[in-house]
């Protein structure tokens, strides 16, 4: 990247919300429905239908605002955004202007590049999505209103980035407390989660800022982080070859990889605000936003902290573990269960992982509850099996289909680990008796041929034997 | 308050509306009538009054979050001009 100019980056989001139903009526909002099936007189714009509040859309709105920093406006207001297009049926969107239903909110970000760095978030508004158009081929377009009326949340951020990095790492941070909070389902592919970038360069140490380009349709982390360093570099080189860069709207091509400006929505937009007389003003009493946090759950930020110095997590451990809730909820049950922090994420990470991915399962259905493994990690406890056999008794209880427990494995496998010193003692003779040459090189000094024997008798006790027997009585041998 | 022609026709390019220039002479003179009696209100001292939305003094009509019943493909296009399948059909817009 030329070093000679500073990028600034400001980003607005749209979250689409998890709610039953629309924002202003009682409408399905489900994604893939058959087109139009989910409209009624509100969503359709026809005449005469006045709109209602959802009033969990509110709730949505201060549980984001709380956990990203906000303040809550007191009484905020609707208001219509005027502009025509085939998708919006009303020709105006219900949206908030003036007062938000969210103020002054930030959130921390980390990036190898520049460090922890706070950035801020201007507002958060609620407001309607509009429906979506489909282009057919020849000279007309399909509207579908299944989506119009949906409810989403606006937030909009302070251009206090300076990187495609900081703008990534904001963004996954906003996507991890939305989908955390269950306010979102976090699918950016469907479009539950949103998101167009302002990006602008300026000269280093140029106070004013640059003129803008938005950037949109950046629909993975992955398309959004290119498509900044494509309109970067786009800017320096209009800059450098004595050019201006003009103020528009530019789309990412993905197949491309570069952005190309939107003719024909050049027209300025002149949106003329104004209060919604259909809908009253939303009063939200401080009594309503402190149950609403005191309901918050814990967040990332939190659950690292606490994992890492409380249960004393690695920082990795802790980061992977809380990604995402379903994993850390998991992660909590099971170590309230069996309290041995790092034994627990251990499982998490490394078999309870691989069987979800190799199952193509989500963790909040895995057959194997906490319950249930926190059994499995009891039994290796009390030495009823070795770590080895626990492994088999997971895949057991697994294919029961979570209907057995670690106990009733064991049984029904016969899996409890031998610790009987004479059955032990048999196998090892049996075992030395058909390696001699080997047994003699071992005792010359060979020591590598230890893990050979052990390795042996467990495949002869089927995993059964106790391990640290074992050894104990192959020294016994040695010494004889 | 004196709306110019150019308001006008910067109004009637935002509600895709196109005048004839009589049209367009015509509206400038009513608009600018409308608004100057409007404007009237300005005589007033509004100083330290919060800005009304409403004319009613009510506060937060909601709605449960709970699904009612869609009217249906077929009611939702009965008034369509033209329909494409279970979409409505409207002329190309982009590029």
């Amino acid at each position: 990247m030329d070093s000679k100019y500073e990028v600034v980056i400001g980003l607005e989001v749209h979250v689409q919300l998890t709610t039953n139903t629309k924002i202003f009526c009682g409408c399905s909002k489900d994604f893939g429905q058959e087109p139009n099936s989910q409209t009624c007189p509100v969503c359709l714009g026809l005449p005469g239908a006045l709109p209602v509040l959802n009033k969990q859309v509110v709730e949505y709105a201060i549980k984001t605002g709380l956990a990203t920093n906000h303040s809550i406006t007191p009484r905020s207001i609707f208001a219509r955004k005027n502009y025509f297009y085939p998708d919006l049926p009303k020709g105006y969107q219900i949206s908030q202007f003036e007062l938000p239903i969210c103020q002054h909110g930030w959130l921390d970000i980390e990036t190898e590049e520049s460090g922890k760095k706070r950035i801020g978030i201007t507002r958060i508004h609620m407001e309607e999505d509009a429906g979506k158009l489909i282009h057919t081929d020849g000279n007309s377009s399909a509207v579908d209103l299944n989506r119009a009326c949906t409810p989403l949340l606006e937030i909009v951020s302070e251009p206090d980035m300076r990187s495609a990095e900081e703008a990534i790492a904001y963004l996954k941070q906003l996507h991890q407390i939305v989908t955390y909070l269950g306010v979102c389902d976090g699918n950016m592919e469907e479009g539950s989660f949103r998101c167009d970038a302002n990006v602008s360069i300026r000269p280093w140490g140029q106070e004013e800022f640059g003129t803008r380009a938005e950037l949109k349709n950046l629909n993975s982390f992955r398309f959004i982080k290119q498509a900044i360093e494509y309109e970067v570099e786009r800017q320096i080189d209009v800059i450098e070859d004595g050019g201006k860069v003009v103020q528009e709207t530019r789309l990412f091509d993905p197949d491309s990889g570069v952005t190309r400006s939107m003719r024909g929505k050049e027209e300025a937009h002149d949106y003329r605000y104004f209060p919604d007389p259909d809908l009253v003003p939303l009063v939200v009493s401080e009594d309503w936003v402190e149950r609403v946090r005191a309901e918050l759950p814990e967040l990332p930020a939190a659950k690292i902290r606490r994992y890492s110095e409380q249960l004393g997590l690695s920082e990795y451990d802790a980061g992977v573990i809380s990604a995402e809730r379903p994993t850390a909820d998991y992660f909590d049950a099971l170590v309230t269960l069996y309290p041995n922090a790092k034994i627990c994420a251990n499982w998490v990470m490394g078999e309870v992982s691989r069987a979800l991915n190799e199952n193509a399962i989500a963790i909040a259905d895995c057959p194997v509850t906490p319950e249930l493994l926190a059994g499995v990690l009891g039994r290796i406890e009390d030495n009823t099996i070795s770590g080895k056999i626990a492994k088999t008794v997971f895949e057991e209880i697994w294919s029961s289909g979570g209907s057995k427990t670690a106990d009733q494995v064991i049984e029904e496998k016969g899996l409890k680990q031998v610790s009987d010193t004479g059955a032990i003692e048999a196998i090892l003779n049996e075992i030395i008796a058909a390696n001699q040459g080997q047994f003699e090189e071992l005792k010359g000094g060979k020591d590598k041929l230890m893990g050979f024997f052990v390795g042996q008798v467990m495949k002869a006790s089927k995993g059964k034997a106790n391990p640290a027997m074992v050894n104990e009585l192959m020294q016994k041998k040695l010494a004889e | 308050m004196k709306i110019t022609q150019q308001d006008v026709e910067h109004v009637a390019r935002l509600a895709r509306l196109t005048l004839e220039p009589q049209e367009l002479e015509m509206m400038t003179g009513q608009m600018d009538a409308i608004l100057g009696y409007v404007d009237k209100l300005n005589e007033l001292d509004t100083e330290g009054i919060e800005p009304t939305a409403h004319a009613v003094p009510m506060s937060n009509a909601f709605r449960a979050d709970e699904k009612k019943s869609s009217i249906g493909i077929e009611r939702a296009l009965q008034n369509a001009p033209e329909r494409d399948g279970s979409c409505y059909k409207v002329p190309k817009v982009i590029e």
